[in-house]
């Protein structure tokens, strides 16, 4: 297929899982908030750190509250990993592989952008945040089903397969790595009723709740920590998610795996490796944020890696002609 | 809602109502199952038909404006009504027209000799800005040039059918046709069964034959694209949904590089060869090498590739120079010159404004015409007289002066008009037609074409770019 065309399928699901995420995100913080005391401001701070764009925020407004974070995640066009402003790359990218997907994607997509963008739902986002973000993950996971049973399973799948595994592997590393940056200054809070409910907080953000209980039963920081990163079957944990990209990347080749054709298959071959040879102790004794600082960087490589081998990536032009 | 008892055709020929305020013939059990509607209904299915268009994304952008002036085309849910006899008569006069423009346009750029026989002025030919050079001497596959042609009918008082306009470079909007059908099919499911509507669907299959049709004899299964210049062409929607239809890769200029002599598209496995491009990018852009070389939507090197016949391209560059405004008054000539025979439709009345005579007279008439520059399209660089204020016919005159050999005028045609809605009420509006034309092993008409109609009232402006919205066409 055209690399162009792999490229745009790659970020379009890429933009959606991310836009997916950041109302994750916000969700949380809001079940979060029920459950606790209030103080001021600092619940929202944590969810512009996930992002690692404080700096633009505080350019916007130079208060953390509810009303600013979610309009700055939510609905600031000028901020380009806002909810808005991914679902309106997605739809771009869509757009320009229309051909390629499905109707219904097409269609489930544009509509989703243009509900988002219309007038009622800043109000929405406002006034009934709970549900407004459960909507759009509702809506992301419509997305994924209909690619699902809509799509042939073939090279243009694949590729959005693996968009979306690196997108959801790098946001459930910074979900920790937050939770870890934020508690840190107040070792008097673990194992304190206040620790256990942030650390829930972690794994519903990752809808993880259910299934790590069912695995674990107690919550423990290392533990939660361990499933999110290695678990082996739990779909967002960091290793499945790798390990899903490096099946889909062997179906585009053709190599078998266990073996390496190309610098994608090389890089994430071997992040996979590591996933599965580590374990949380040998995580922690190193420091839980280093660790994830180097998996990120990691990522990104991958996704470098990915781009030169299949996409010959070239700057994006703006054009026109006389149509008649 | 007002309805058809209180409609007034007016002073126009009124493609569904006849004078007297009867339906015509094929219009009947249209008008019947709409008065049968309960007040609101039709309005409803106007919006229901507007919603299903916005949700499928049959949008298109309006050049010089900002991100989110997307808008979907505006479409009124009142078809227009063709006769079998009026379209017999298009159909003929289309394959005629499309047969002789063809062989114009293999005489200029090889032979000349309808220049030589002076039929046709040889300087304007040259001058024309769509002459290229590029193509003298050459024949494209099969002698085919014009494969896809939108040819632009307006219907006057008098009921005739005339030729305003000839598209042979890229026309646009065979899309909507095939949309606009999907959605009246479900805005008036019975009445459109019991029309007995010629189908207009196998458009895609017809141009897929089209371009095998052109692929070089030593390709088995050739591979096709159409080539567009990307999302932010106001018809990009439509390149993805013909190559889609068709089945065919859609590629940008990016995508394509020339290499061992031939054209490739960058794949995720490498090079692969391109046999056969139905091009929606003009000439000028379409490589830099050879024509406009700021050009950033083109190829380096495909005109190169394609006189070497190692790929075919639909349309062929150069078939500008028969679309030219000033040419297009010759075309009947042309006809009669190619075929021996009439043009079965007539062209509309035009002055040539390098011809002295048609000039003097021209500039003293300027509130009564339609002045248009040569090679201009969409609307734009277009005096309408009637219309305009004394600035602007100050202006154009000025214009024409500086340049005559660009400009041509034709008196005011009293546009057809089709019962549109209009708030809650159904009035008259003026509307054109553009069938399309393909060019094959044979010709084929698609029985419709995109009517286009103009939604303000009096205006005679139907283009998309100017207010204007469109119709689904039943050719019965």
């Amino acid at each position: 297929m055209l690399s162009r065309v792999a490229n745009s399928i790659y970020w379009m699901c890429r933009y959606i899982e991310r836009a997916e995420n950041v109302a994750r995100f916000i969700s949380v913080n809001l079940n979060l908030l029920l459950d606790m005391p209030s103080e001021k401001g600092k619940h929202w701070e944590p969810l512009v750190m996930i992002t690692g764009d404080q700096d633009r925020f505080e350019k916007s407004s130079p208060d953390y509250n509810q009303e600013a974070v979610i309009r700055f995640l939510t609905f600031d066009r000028t901020y380009p990993n806002s909810i808005l402003s991914c679902l309106a790359a997605a739809r771009e990218n869509g757009r320009s592989i229309r051909e390629i997907i499905s109707s219904e994607m097409w269609e489930h997509l544009n509509n989703f952008y243009l509900e988002l963008a219309g007038n009622g739902s800043l109000t929405m986002a406002l006034e009934d945040p709970h549900r407004f973000f459960k909507i759009i993950q509702m809506r992301s996971h419509l997305f994924t089903g209909l690619m699902d049973s809509t799509m042939s399973h073939g090279e243009a799948w694949n590729f959005a397969r693996i968009g979306m595994m690196m997108e959801r592997a790098d946001k459930t590393s910074r979900i920790l790595d937050v939770k870890y940056f934020m508690l840190l200054p107040q070792a008097d809070l673990v194992n304190t009723p206040i620790d256990n409910i942030q650390w829930t907080a972690v794994l519903k953000s990752a809808s993880a709740f259910e299934m790590y209980r069912k695995e674990h039963h107690h919550i423990t920081p290392r533990k939660v920590a361990g499933f999110l990163i290695f678990d082996s079957q739990f779909p967002r944990s960091i290793r499945h998610c790798i390990a899903k990209a490096q099946t889909c990347l062997h179906r585009i080749s053709g190599s078998p795996p266990g073996s390496a054709n190309n610098l994608a298959e090389k890089r994430l071959g071997r992040l996979k490796a590591d996933l599965e040879y580590t374990d949380i102790d040998e995580v922690v004794d190193h420091g839980l944020h280093e660790y994830l600082d180097g998996l990120q960087t990691r990522l990104n490589q991958v996704d470098g890696a990915i781009g030169t081998t299949f996409f010959n990536l070239t700057p994006l032009i703006e054009t026109s002609t006389n149509e008649q | 809602m007002e309805t058809f008892r209180t409609y007034d055709p007016g002073d126009y020929y009124d493609e569904l109502i006849d004078a007297n305020g009867n339906p015509r013939p094929g219009s009947q059990l249209l008008v019947d199952k709409i008065e049968s509607l309960p007040p609101g209904d039709l309005a409803m299915r106007q919006s229901a038909a507007e919603a299903m268009l916005l949700k499928m994304g049959i949008t298109f952008n309006v050049y010089g404006r900002d991100e989110g002036t997307e808008k979907i085309m505006p479409f009124d849910i009142i078809p227009r009504i063709v006769s079998g006899s009026d379209w017999q008569q298009i159909e003929s006069g289309l394959k005629q027209r499309i047969f002789a423009l063809n062989e114009f346009i293999q005489d200029v750029y090889n032979d000349k000799k309808i220049l030589k026989d002076k039929v046709v002025p040889e300087d304007l030919v040259l001058t024309s800005r769509t002459y290229r050079r590029e193509c003298e001497g050459f024949t494209p596959p099969r002698g085919i040039w014009c494969h896809v042609t939108g040819t632009d009918l307006v219907r006057d008082r008098d009921g005739r059918f005339y030729v305003l306009e000839d598209n042979l470079r890229c026309p646009s909007g065979v899309s909507y046709v095939l949309e606009n059908r999907q959605v009246l099919k479900r805005t008036f499911p019975q009445v459109f069964e019991a029309s007995r509507v010629r189908p207009v669907d196998d458009y895609p299959s017809n141009l897929l034959k089209v371009l095998e049709h052109l692929a070089p004899d030593h390709v088995q299964s050739p591979t096709i694209g159409v080539l567009t210049p990307g999302i932010y062409n106001s018809a990009y929607f439509e390149h993805s949904f013909l190559s889609q239809q068709m089945g065919v890769e859609l590629v940008e200029g990016r995508d394509l590089v020339v290499s061992d002599g031939f054209v490739h598209m960058l794949t995720t496995k490498g090079l692969k060869r391109v046999d056969v491009l139905y091009r929606r990018i003009d000439d000028d852009f379409i490589d830099p090498e050879v024509f406009r070389p700021d050009s950033l939507l083109g190829v380096k090197g495909l005109i190169g590739v394609y006189k070497a016949g190692r790929i075919a391209m639909a349309n062929a560059p150069g078939t500008g120079i028969a679309d030219d405004k000033v040419i297009y008054a010759y075309v009947p000539k042309i006809i009669k010159y190619y075929t021996g025979e009439e043009a079965i439709l007539p062209n509309v009345p035009t002055y040539i404004c390098r011809n002295d005579q048609d000039r003097a007279y021209v500039l003293a008439h300027l509130d009564q015409l339609v002045v248009k520059a040569a090679n201009e399209s969409g609307g734009y660089g277009m005096l309408v007289g009637p219309h305009a204020s004394e600035t602007e016919r100050a202006a154009f005159a000025g214009k024409i002066a500086a340049e005559p050999r660009n400009y041509m005028a034709q008196p005011t045609i009293s546009l057809s008009r089709v019962p549109t809605i209009v708030g809650d009420r159904i009035e008259g509006r003026h509307v054109d037609l553009r069938p399309y034309v393909l060019f094959g092993e044979e010709i084929y008409v698609q029985p419709g074409g995109l009517t286009r109609v103009a939604l303000t009232r009096g205006s005679l402006v139907v283009n998309s770019s100017q207010g204007g919205g469109s119709k689904d066409t039943w050719v019965l």
